[in-house]
């Protein structure tokens, strides 16, 4: 019993820590811009798919080794997502912004490009699925009844190392200051000399950036890549977002891991079939208690 | 200007006249199949078998009905491999498109309601691949060209009794498929017969989009069951039984025909071979015309068929037989469906590739099962072989 306890919050901790990384980019965005960026999961994709080609150029085209092969691939990957999240932010979101849109309108946007996204991928790659190969080894330990691999170690510990530099830039460093001024004050701050559209631009690189890590590690944990895998991990990563407290990464962070675990014991302690039914239960108890979420503050404009 | 306006006039004219009669030589037969979403390797299949039976008797003059030869036209609609999207394109096909006749779907998750769309508007309707009983089930316009889920789990049941000689099972299903949920069902109540109440020791779901399956899993493998039946799509099989391996488990799992897409082994790798699955056809060792199809396809292609391509293949040439016995078309479209509908009814028993089979009154073909190991290759091998009493 006490194995499979600790066996199902392994579990926990690696599903939460993609829910974790996905809904850092949510609220990354919606902190600085008060904008839902519904394209989120589906820039996940692209990260994962983008991961698959460099992977597999490295393996077959290079020759290099599987660590090599990850060496290249973690950087390639993440500065292509990031360049693809700002193409978006700089043809669909910024026009609208100049125009000065309702924010209503920039979040139907971002629906709309994750759907283009994904449509695209469709047309261009075709409906089969990719398997992703093999970069390193898979080296499982028996600990006591306790399994354990070496890919959930390195899920766990990434998602860690993610959430650490995100909330390092945005407390302590100069940019991280801009940001959290921008989401105080969006008119008064580009008055104090703070380039507006640079910090934006910033913000979707991180957030980009690391959604392209997430596909990557993802990617490498269920191999199996289709154009609709980001649609519903983004939505419920959103949600994590949310019940942690949008636009706080702490918030982000621990509501992923909420998710993860709610969705997990749920399997583990009652029948699965009432897996979804149970967890969203417990989660609109979590926001009707707090609705603004774990780390949440009340504003009075939300969408 | 004024007169090459009445050319033009005149030119369409003389199309739109001459357009019917065109279309009376031809033979619209119409495929629901999934060429995008979930299983879009089954509606390639599908697609690639059809176009080369086409080919065939296009490529001979047509198929003569009644002393008149006509020409197929084959149409193919996606339906994502959703259900609501099963019943829109078997509308389309039908009022839209005035399909004669209709093969697919394939998975029963949208055979069962684009069953009740055909059977509706008196359309014949031939699934390939769908298996759940309840897609022809008192609809005498639905026919299907594979066996049913009540007699694929007792020669998957029975099978896995005696390979692995297990007293123990554990099942993992996929909630929203009503393939996948019937078919685990029937594994339950067959297993539990068979050997003695409690004996499935896991009955397991999840959801068709998920990729996670850890908790389903640890929950599964604490229950320590001699093997783990798995009615899933290739595309879940590939991530399930990687993760049960990731876990440590290293016992035996037994699939189902769901499993015979030639995606599975790319997807899955070194981790699906030396399983077992019960389907329609074992690709590797074929004879006679079976091999003459294989060999075929897999030169046009270049891969070998899954069971869906031959599926698709029979059922085509079923219903193509069946038009060839109306004895002749009358060009009325009511008539013509109710025609097939009648010779459908009356083919006492079809050579398949897949099998000899012979349609019962539910419309269901009585035909035997074969079990398949994967081999070290990657190959389906024939491994055994079961009959309807």
């Amino acid at each position: 019993m006490i194995e499979s306890i600790v066996q199902n919050l392994i579990n926990a901790l690696q599903w939460g820590s993609f829910y974790a990384l996905i809904a850092l980019g949510y609220t990354l965005v919606y902190g600085v811009l008060t904008l839902i960026n519904f394209a989120h999961g589906d820039i996940f994709m692209v990260g994962a798919y983008i991961a698959f080609f460099t992977a597999t150029l490295a393996l077959t085209t290079l020759g290099l080794t599987g660590w090599a092969a990850l060496a290249l691939t973690i950087p390639i990957t993440m500065i292509l997502t990031a360049m693809v999240g700002v193409t978006l932010e700089r043809i669909a979101y910024r026009p609208l912004r100049r125009k000065g849109a309702n924010r209503l309108y920039v979040v139907i946007t971002a629906l709309m490009c994750g759907l283009i996204l994904e449509h695209a991928n469709l047309a261009i790659l075709g409906a089969s699925r990719k398997a992703f190969p093999t970069l390193i080894e898979l080296e499982i330990y028996h600990i006591g009844g306790v399994t354990i691999t070496n890919l959930n170690i390195a899920v766990i510990l990434v998602t860690c190392l993610v959430f650490a530099v995100l909330h390092y830039i945005v407390t302590k460093t100069r940019v991280g200051m801009a940001m959290r001024a921008i989401s105080y004050d969006k008119f008064a701050v580009p008055l104090m000399g703070i380039p507006l559209d640079n910090i934006i631009v910033i913000t979707f690189i991180l957030g980009s950036g690391f959604a392209g890590l997430a596909g990557l590690m993802f990617a490498m944990s269920y191999p199996v890549l289709e154009p609709y895998m980001g649609a519903l991990i983004g939505w419920k990563a959103f949600i994590a977002a949310v019940v942690g407290g949008i636009g706080d990464i702490r918030g982000a962070f621990l509501g992923g891991f909420l998710l993860g675990t709610v969705e997990i014991m749920v399997v583990a302690f009652f029948p699965s079939t009432l897996r979804d039914l149970i967890a969203f239960t417990v989660l609109l108890a979590i926001l009707t208690w707090k609705p603004t979420g774990l780390f949440g503050i009340a504003k009075t404009t939300k969408i | 200007m004024k007169r090459s306006l009445q050319c033009l006039v005149f030119i369409s004219l003389t199309l739109l006249l001459t357009l019917p009669a065109l279309a009376a030589n031809t033979i619209k037969i119409g495929f629901n199949i999934p060429m995008t979403g979930d299983i879009p390797k089954v509606g390639e299949s599908s697609k690639f078998s059809a176009e080369m039976l086409k080919a065939d008797i296009n490529g001979a003059g047509g198929l003569e009905v009644g002393g008149k030869k006509y020409m197929l036209e084959f149409i193919y609609e996606d339906n994502e491999a959703k259900a609501e999207s099963a019943v829109t394109t078997a509308l389309k096909l039908i009022e839209r498109d005035q399909v004669l006749a209709m093969i697919g779907p394939n998975s029963s998750k949208q055979a069962v309601p684009a069953g009740q769309v055909a059977d509706d508007n008196r359309t014949v309707m031939v699934t390939p691949w769908s298996t759940n009983p309840d897609t022809t089930y008192d609809r005498p316009w639905v026919f299907r060209a594979a066996f049913l889920d009540p007699f694929q789990g007792p020669v998957a049941v029975n099978f896995a009794v005696k390979q692995f000689n297990a007293k123990t099972a554990a099942v993992l299903y996929d909630l929203s498929n009503d393939y996948s949920k019937g078919l685990a069902e029937i594994l339950r109540d067959e297993f539990e017969k068979k050997m003695g109440k409690g004996t499935v020791l896991a009955f397991e779901s999840h959801g068709t989009k998920d990729q996670d399956f850890s908790a389903q899993l640890t929950k599964i493998i604490a229950t320590k069951p001699d093997f783990i039946f798995l009615p899933d799509n290739y595309n879940q099989v590939a991530l399930i039984v990687k993760q049960a391996h990731q876990q440590g488990y290293k016992g035996q799992f037994m699939g189902s025909d769901a499993w015979g897409s030639s995606e599975l082994m790319t997807l899955c790798g070194d981790d699906c071979k030396g399983l077992f699955f019960s389907t329609h056809y074992a690709a590797a060792g074929a004879t006679g015309a079976t091999k003459t199809f294989i060999d075929r396809y897999t030169r046009k292609y270049g891969y070998v068929p899954d069971d869906v391509a031959a599926l698709t293949w029979d059922a085509t040439r079923i219903v193509l037989q069946a038009i060839q016995d109306t004895g002749g078309l009358s060009g009325k479209l009511k008539k013509d469906r109710k025609a097939v509908l009648k010779a459908m009814s009356k083919i006492p028993s079809f050579a398949g590739i897949t099998g000899d089979m012979k349609f019962d009154e539910q419309g269901d073909p009585v035909k035997c099962a074969v079990v398949v190991r994967i081999s070290d290759t990657g190959d389906f091998e024939f491994t055994e072989s079961v009959c309807p009493e």
